[in-house]
């Protein structure tokens, strides 16, 4: 492709591509090709798609997207122009989305979304519930363009913002636009974007670096890979708005090793946009220059945190480091050069800003937390997948309206926001809005938006020790609050879960945790103990019952309760006899019953019994003799 | 890759005029240690120690480097690499119990590979494919959903040789 050499180069080839790309009339099948897709077999819908529409002679545009968000019901597809939209699409499905909807017009009714068997199918993507409540900004592209394919971007009004910014508006005034908007750090901790850039722009020097974070550690969050991997032009432009404003020529992108397909659409993007002279030097003719490098990461959840995340750019171990010197001061960058450090999120979120203004990004949203997040949606709800919508929606919408409530039907107990830095919100806060600044007020985070649903069977003290041990075994192990006072926090919950916790074991976590919270060095440590404080702070009788009830309600922690055969529901099918290594389980001549003395409580017999007679139960049937 | 011919001053680009050469070396050690892990599978001694000679830099800090992250591995690893997601999604749905199943048939703890180099068994964070909870990556593939009928198709893929 020829390079752009002017402003009006960009806008001719933009009417040249609109006219070319996306004929409205044109028959067209947009597949999602996203990582969860291709797990489920997109790659070989495709080639099916592909084989067939060229057997029957028939002209139709398969455009590879990337990840449309519904992932769970995936390979996805939308086809135009009658704009049916299909899940679970197998590759066997091909011919007859061929014959019956390409050539003919009509669905294919087994591919079309569902509530249940029960209900009338959606037949469009809009009417679905998951779809409905959504407002798209960060995720606009996804799923309508192809990723490696810069003509795509570009024809649906891509680098239209950078037209502007290099043509209309000088860098303080894109300074000022994104300051106004009030763009709040997509990442976590919320830090006003604007403010940010400004910090960095005004520190002595005359070289400055533009970062992305794209290390998107967090288990249960995908939203960033999805921009990396559907829509890696949003992030480049956005980087290049911020490098246009705060006046820098290199950047970076850090990308998780994790993200192998991340890596590969923002290798094709960058090289793609050098040849267009969309970076590089003097880009569209201008005195602007930006020059974009990819990092990998080497599998360290720690590097998510900006010094280490430098560190580790700079071919160092990824410590993090004291501040002062922050990231955007001289001395506290990479290489020591003042450095802007945003979230992948964060940076897709400028170029709409810019084409359409600070105040429209304002009118989205709430007053403080302006614009959409996009929440990775997992765990036990319906529906899993990326969604994103306006801040301030409540959590009751988008875990029982967009998820579809719980998977079983099953009681809703808690949801888990922010990731192993955030904390658990309870059934009563469901309606309480979701943004930056109420989810703290909760004792949770926004953290990179993950969010993930837990029903009545799943203990929270378990939950708790699973978020622990995943940050005690990610410490860097630079500072001794974090590296030991994990594993010890850890240790305790371990014994509490084995039914060997003693009384003061609660009191010892509170104040580990406060300690680890006050003295640790970067944001990994200080967030440690969140999980478990929230838990403790709105379940601790699940807490007590399992140190002094040695009860675990949500029947996960082996080694707890007392187990017992519930006779009236028993048929004497004599599957837990089996299962008993322990021979607890006896046989009489009209039932079974369990010999206390034996039993290791070891969950054998309650996992065997196909009908769920075998209970666990919080007192001894000897103690509730003694009752009566 | 060859990694006495390696040229530092193009490999880093541009951005390689505004810091100095120990920086420059530097910057590339991870690249370059990513490179040399997928040539090798792991990174030998050997490797590392021309590395050391070509880009100056001590042995043991090339060694605290890549002792530090986790994907970078010191002894030789399977030819299938299997990794059973512990993220957040996935535990809830069971991926302890399918890591049980894991470690029961090919008889290997996490991290450690089975005698015959066919296959090594690791855990990771999270790949991002919550939506399909339990996950496991084979090599590059994902395989997602993995329910109590699902393991045995997983162990048949892993068994299953390339090339047969």
């Amino acid at each position: 492709m020829a390079r752009l050499k002017s402003i009006e180069d960009l806008k001719n080839l933009r009417l040249l591509l609109k006219d070319e790309t996306f004929k409205e009339e044109k028959e067209r099948v947009r597949v999602c090709t996203g990582t969860a897709c291709m797990a489920s077999g997109a790659k070989k819908v495709v080639e099916d798609l592909e084989k067939k529409a060229e057997e029957d002679g028939l002209d139709v545009d398969i455009v590879k997207t990337g990840c449309q968000g519904l992932c769970q019901k995936g390979p996805l597809m939308k086809v135009e122009p009658t704009g049916y939209f299909y899940q679970r699409v197998r590759p066997e499905d091909a011919a007859r989305i061929v014959t019956n909807t390409l050539e003919a017009g009509y669905p294919v009714r087994h591919l079309l979304y569902r509530d249940s068997i029960m209900h009338e199918p959606y037949e469009m993507a809009d009417e679905l519930p998951f779809y409905k409540k959504q407002y798209r900004i960060a995720l606009k592209n996804n799923g309508v363009v192809d990723p490696n394919n810069i003509e795509h971007y570009i024809a649906v009004g891509g680098y239209s913002a950078l037209e502007k910014a290099l043509g209309s508006m000088t860098p303080e005034e894109i300074l000022d636009e994104v300051d106004k908007a009030n763009l709040r750090g997509r990442g976590g901790a919320g830090f006003p974007a604007g403010k940010k850039w400004r910090h960095t722009v005004n520190s002595p020097g005359d070289i400055r670096l533009v970062v992305a974070n794209g290390d998107e550690g967090d288990p249960g969050a995908f939203m960033d890979r999805a921009i990396m991997e559907g829509d890696p032009h949003s992030l480049i432009e956005g980087m290049l708005l911020c490098a246009r404003a705060i006046n820098a020529e290199y950047g970076f992108i850090y990308v998780r090793h994790e993200y192998p397909l991340a890596v590969k659409n923002l290798r094709t993007a960058i090289s793609q946009a050098e040849e267009l002279g969309l970076l590089g030097d003097n880009i569209l003719g201008t005195d602007f220059s930006f020059h974009l490098d990819i990092r990998e990461g080497a599998g360290a959840f720690v590097c998510g945190e900006s010094t280490a995340l430098v560190a580790s750019i700079e071919g160092e171990r990824g410590f993090p480091r004291p501040r002062p010197p922050r990231l955007s001061e001289p001395g506290g960058g990479l290489w020591g050069y003042p450095t802007n450090l945003n979230n992948i999120e964060t940076y897709a979120c400028v170029p709409p800003i810019i084409v359409n203004g600070a105040d429209w990004f304002r009118s989205i949203g709430t007053e403080n937390s302006p614009g959409t997040k996009v929440f990775a949606l997992t765990g036990k709800v319906k529906n899993t997948g990326l969604v994103e919508v306006p801040m301030g929606t409540t959590l009751r919408e988008i875990i029982f309206e967009i998820g579809g409530g719980i998977i079983g039907d099953k009681r809703f107990k808690a949801v888990q926001t922010g990731g192993p830095s955030g904390g658990c919100i309870p059934e009563r806060y469901l309606d309480s809005p979701v943004d930056f600044d109420s989810l703290r007020e909760l004792g949770s985070m926004m953290g990179s938006g993950g969010m993930v649903v837990v029903d009545e069977d799943t203990c929270m003290v378990d939950m708790a020790r699973y978020f622990l041990s995943f940050t005690q075994s990610e410490s860097c192990g630079k500072c001794p609050p974090c590296r030991i006072g994990t594993s010890q926090m850890l240790d305790i919950l371990e014994r509490i879960i084995a039914g060997k916790g003693a009384d003061g074991d609660i009191e010892r976590l509170e104040e580990l945790g406060r300690l680890i919270q006050e003295g640790s060095l970067c944001g990994l440590g200080q967030s440690a103990p969140n999980p478990v404080l929230s838990t403790l702070k709105y379940f601790r009788e699940e807490y007590e019952e399992h140190i002094y009830d040695k009860y675990c309600r949500a029947k996960v922690c082996s080694g707890l309760g007392t187990y017992r055969i519930e006779h009236t529901e028993c048929f004497l099918c004599g599957l837990c006899k089996q299962a008993c290594a322990f021979g607890a389980v006896r046989e009489l001549k009209d039932r079974f019953f369990i010999d206390q003395a034996y039993c290791t409580k070891c969950k054998a017999c309650y996992t065997a019994c196909p009908i769920g007679a075998v209970k666990i139960e919080k007192v001894s049937g000897a103690a509730r003799e003694e009752r009566k | 890759m060859d990694i006495e011919s390696l040229d530092v001053e193009r490999e880093i680009g541009k951005v390689g005029k505004i810091i100095c050469e120990h920086d420059r070396k530097k910057g590339l050690l991870i690249p370059i240690l990513h490179r040399i892990q997928e040539d090798y599978g792991y990174l030998p001694g050997e490797a590392l120690e021309r590395l050391a000679k070509k880009l100056d830099l001590p042995l043991a800090e090339i060694y605290s480097v890549a002792s530090f992250y986790h994907q970078f591995h010191f002894t030789p690893r399977g030819r299938k690499i299997v990794r059973i997601c512990m993220g957040t999604a996935c535990h809830v749905r069971g991926a302890g119990k399918l890591l049980e199943a894991l470690e029961k048939h090919f008889n290997v703890g996490v991290g450690e590979t089975t005698e015959d180099l066919a296959m090594t068994l690791e855990t990771v964070g999270c790949v991002g494919c919550c939506g399909l909870a339990p996950v496991a990556t084979v090599n590059d593939e994902v395989v997602g959903e993995i329910g109590p009928k699902k393991v045995g198709e997983l162990i048949e893929m892993i068994e299953e040789e390339e090339g047969e």
